[in-house]
């Protein structure tokens, strides 16, 4: 079976043979930006469709089981809906921040995808400071809720941006130190080497009980982050109507909307990555057989299974749980995690100097 | 400034992540039990749907095989509407010894301004309405809703006074 | 006359820094037509001003051109969740008025479906206070037990919300001979059920978090407001009219008050979950022992009430609804004032919600248990 990594080589070298190196560059650049935009379609899809599957099934009901077989095209369905609606732009709000604010939310979630490995050796753009530039950018995108809720003109949408301001600058701490821990145990802040520094073992079996505190609170930090229940303080329906996105409809609501998802399925796969060792499969100490088998299973399917097993997660603690009031929200973050993640951060370098890890 | 002992900040957190856990495990097992599911289907389950038999749909008057029903005409069901739902409207005919008679011309029902509260059915003396078992009751024009409950050429059953 | 731009200028007026917001009439916290005027310092709630009337049906007006067994089928349509017990409280005063003495077998059956009724209104209170506090999945938990109980009511009354079951001198009908079989059934699912509750939400730390201190009443200020039910109970105050007055055979129960004395958001919630509990037992000691006998007293086609004036108070759901008419000695009441647990209890949120977040407002929304048609009327 071929893997991603294979037919991405053949395609360059047959675009070398063809075309001059410029427009190898130009073409090559075309065809990922479109590979992006496809898998932003049908990620949209996906996850719409198992977030509401996943909330039918723990409500005791059965969720969407009309359109298509099994009601596997109810997104796509909501999409033309949604596609066909009018965008309607409030006459009060600040039309040129209110249009762009959609744009700039999926542009960050377009950036954030370059680093990933989809699959062994298969990356748009294996930066050496791959952790460091997703940290980054990932933090660009309050700039969006804050745009759309300050140009909406309404004073929910308003609340709602502040909320998320207040949140997101928090919890980028806890999420930076949740990494950190990995990269002082990978020594590299490449993705590709912190992959292949689990090649014999995912970190979070490899770091002991360290590893896991920093990927509870990696996992706790990036759902409020993404601002996602427990932490959706910045839509908040029961009291803010809608948070940041009250005004928006139509294709503008659908990006804010898209751009959720797209950033809960990054902030899961650079957590499948960094603990759960990405496109690696899991391998077990001596045992031959068993590791050899494990191998025969394709690279991005380890990497989609392990990804969408966290998106689960975070799906899980949405439908299960109530929601924080903003004090409590940042007392979590200053009075617990907080703590909690530096003294974890200090463990896992003496750790990594005393080399207590496998 | 209050100031935590480590002991408690400790055992704070793991009761937190306890009770959290309690929470997800319930959602968990509803996830993968999916016997427990209690929605219905319900446009495919019409056929097989039954209501009971107290259900208050809308009233009818109920007609036997020659086109006869038990109505005299006593407005009583009239009086006890509180919505003034029903309308009786009456007509004289002729009985066979040359007699005027009155009888029921139409019984107009107003489902629109309907209660369902069942009053009417109580108040009936000679049982000439009940309460169907229908709940579909949309329609595209609301003069649809306003109803005749006697057929067209029905005359009262006979021994009904 | 109240304009709706009063509230836009009065936003100039306030004080540097303050924000003023409309939650409602269309908000999806508020549960039906509630218009909240909140002012804002920040996050922090300043002062909350409830702004009454887009759901009035003047129903008390209404009333006074119906007859007295007319009149009944309107008050189920003030507090829809606990239609019953509003039919109830008004045929008690009818009955009063007319000095019928009704059978034992529908007292029983009165007490039972007023009891049943009760679970139903808590059930949808407990999955809607979880939903106002952003958990969704207890709402659709808590159906399961409510559709339940409303399967037992259409099966008896012919109806799900507005029954319209409980006329002068009695009931409409007999019980459904399935009613003892399937209230067992029921008890049997609440029971294995109900430690779920604790598990989703009543152990949850955030919810804790959430509710406990906040949303302070004390005992002085819920009599001195005229609360009643579970928001009074919750701050001490004893005001179950079942125990105080009792009515119908609540006497003869064996049935406990629920209090606590938290007197915060948390003990109104813990009433509640502990009344839903109290009901079952009431409805455990009753569905065996239905005595036989009329289910309806013999009544005279055309009631008229006595010259006189006639009050009567039931415990509802939501405290106390007390009912009171005016007969001139006609086929119709004179005046008619019902006295609604929803409104007063309402009253007392400006004074609760002070200094609390926007969140905690919502919060404590949720546990005054607010219906709104019962408020307007």
């Amino acid at each position: 079976m071929p893997s991603f990594y294979e037919i991405a080589d053949q395609l360059h070298s047959w675009l070398n043979a063809n075309f001059n190196p410029t427009w190898v560059l130009i073409i090559e650049m075309v065809l990922a930006g479109v590979a992006v935009i496809g898998l932003f379609a049908v990620l949209g899809l996906v996850l719409v469709i198992m977030e509401r599957k996943v909330s039918a099934w723990m409500q005791i009901r059965l969720g969407p089981n009309r359109v298509g077989p099994k009601g596997m095209l109810q997104s796509l369905a909501d999409t033309v809906k949604l596609i066909v609606k009018e965008g309607m732009t409030p006459s009060g709000a600040d039309k040129f921040l209110f249009n762009l604010a959609p744009y700039i939310a999926m542009i960050v979630a377009m950036l954030l995808l370059a680093p990933i490995a989809f699959a062994g050796n298969f990356q748009l753009w294996d930066i050496n400071v791959g952790v460091l530039y997703v940290s980054a950018i990932s933090s660009l995108s309050v700039i969006s809720v804050l745009m759309a809720g300050w140009a909406s003109n309404n004073k929910c949408s308003l609340l709602g941006a502040m909320r998320s301001g207040a949140q997101i600058v928090s919890y980028e701490l806890t999420a930076g130190l949740s990494v950190l821990a990995i990269v002082v145990l990978a020594g590299d802040l490449k993705i590709s080497a912190i992959v292949a520094s689990q090649s014999d073992g995912w970190w979070i079996f490899k770091g002991h009980i360290p590893a896991i505190i920093a990927f509870v609170t990696f996992i706790i930090a990036v759902t409020a982050e993404t601002n996602r229940a427990p932490f959706d303080l910045a839509e908040a329906e029961s009291e803010l109507t809608a948070g940041f996105h009250t005004e928006y409809s139509g294709m503008k609501f659908a990006l804010f909307f898209l751009a959720e998802y797209v950033n809960v399925f990054i902030v899961c796969a650079l957590g499948a990555t960094l603990f759960l060792g990405g496109p690696m499969p899991l391998h077990i100490g001596n045992w031959e057989g068993f590791n050899h088998a494990m191998d025969y299973v394709p690279s991005s399917l380890w990497f989609f299974g392990k990804t969408f097993f966290l998106i689960f997660l975070i799906m899980w603690f949405r439908w299960t749980f109530p929601r924080l009031r903003i004090d409590q929200l940042l007392n979590l973050e200053w009075k617990y995690l907080l703590p909690i993640s530096m003294i974890n951060l200090l463990i896992v370098t003496a750790m990594a100097i005393l080399k207590w890890h496998f | 400034m209050k100031i935590v002992p480590v002991k408690k900040y400790i055992s704070d957190v793991f009761g937190a992540i306890k009770s959290l856990a309690t929470g997800m495990k319930r959602t968990m097992y509803y996830f993968t039990h999916h016997k427990e599911i209690i929605t219905q289907q319900y446009p495919d389950n019409r056929n097989t749907l039954e209501l009971p038999e107290r259900f208050k749909g809308e009233v009818v008057m109920p007609h036997d095989e020659n086109n006869e029903h038990r109505c005299t005409g006593c407005q009583a069901c009239e009086l006890a509407c509180p919505n003034g739902t029903i309308k009786v409207i009456f007509k004289n005919e002729l009985t066979p010894e040359g007699k005027k008679k009155k009888a029921i011309d139409k019984l107009v029902y107003h489902l629109e301004l309907c209660t369902m509260c069942n009053l009417c059915v109580e108040a009936c003396p000679s049982d000439a309405i009940k309460m169907a078992q229908t709940f579909e009751h949309s329609v595209f024009d609301r003069s649809k809703l306003t109803k005749v409950l006697n057929n067209p050429g029905s005359k009262i059953m006979e021994g009904v006074e | 006359m109240y304009r709706e731009t009063d509230i836009i200028q009065s936003a100039d007026q306030s004080p540097e820094g303050y924000m003023i917001i409309n939650v409602g009439p269309q908000h999806p916290a508020t549960h039906g037509v509630l218009h909240l005027v909140i002012t804002l310092n920040g996050e922090t709630i300043k002062k909350v001003e409830p702004h009454l009337g887009y759901i009035h049906r003047s129903i008390e007006k209404m009333c006074e051109s119906l007859s007295y067994r007319q009149f009944i089928y309107v008050t189920s349509r003030m507090d829809y969740l606990s239609a019953h017990i509003n039919n109830h409280a008004c045929a008690l005063c009818v009955e009063k008025g007319l000095q019928v003495e009704i059978p034992e077998r529908a007292k029983v059956i009165r007490v039972l479906m007023d009891e049943l009724t009760r679970i139903a209104s808590h059930e949808l209170w407990w999955g809607a206070m979880a939903m106002d506090l952003g958990a969704f999945t207890p709402f659709f938990h808590a159906f399961r037990e409510r559709e339940t109980i409303n399967d037992i009511m259409e099966e008896t009354c012919g109806a799900r919300l507005t029954m319209n079951y409980m006329v002068p001198g009695g009931v409409m009908h007999d019980i459904h001979p399935n009613f003892q079989r399937r209230v067992k059934e029921f008890i049997q699912l609440y029971k294995s059920k109900i430690h779920e509750y604790d598990e989703l939400v009543t152990g949850n730390i955030i919810f804790q978090n959430r509710m406990k201190g906040v949303g302070i009443l004390s005992a002085e200020d819920a009599i001195s407001y005229g609360c009643t039910g579970p928001v009074a109970r919750g701050s001490g105050v004893s005001s179950d009219i079942r125990k105080v007055q009792p009515y119908e055979i609540y006497d003869k129960l064996q049935f406990d008050e629920v209090l606590e004395t938290g007197c915060d958001s948390f003990a109104r919630y813990l009433i509640r979950i502990k009344e839903m509990n109290q009901s079952i037992r009431i409805v455990e000691q009753l569905i065996d022992n239905i005595p036989e006998g009329d289910f309806q007293a013999k009544t005279k086609a055309v009631l008229k009430l006595p010259k006189g004036e006639f009050y009567t108070r039931v415990e509802t759901a939501r405290g106390e609804l007390g009912v009171y008419i005016v007969s001139e000695g006609g086929t119709t009441p004179y005046r008619i004032k019902f006295r609604s647990p929803g409104f007063s209890n309402l009253s007392v949120l400006d004074k609760i919600a002070r200094g609390g977040k926007i969140g905690d407002l919502i919060a404590m929304m949720g546990t005054l248990d607010l219906v709104i048609p019962d408020i307007d009327r």
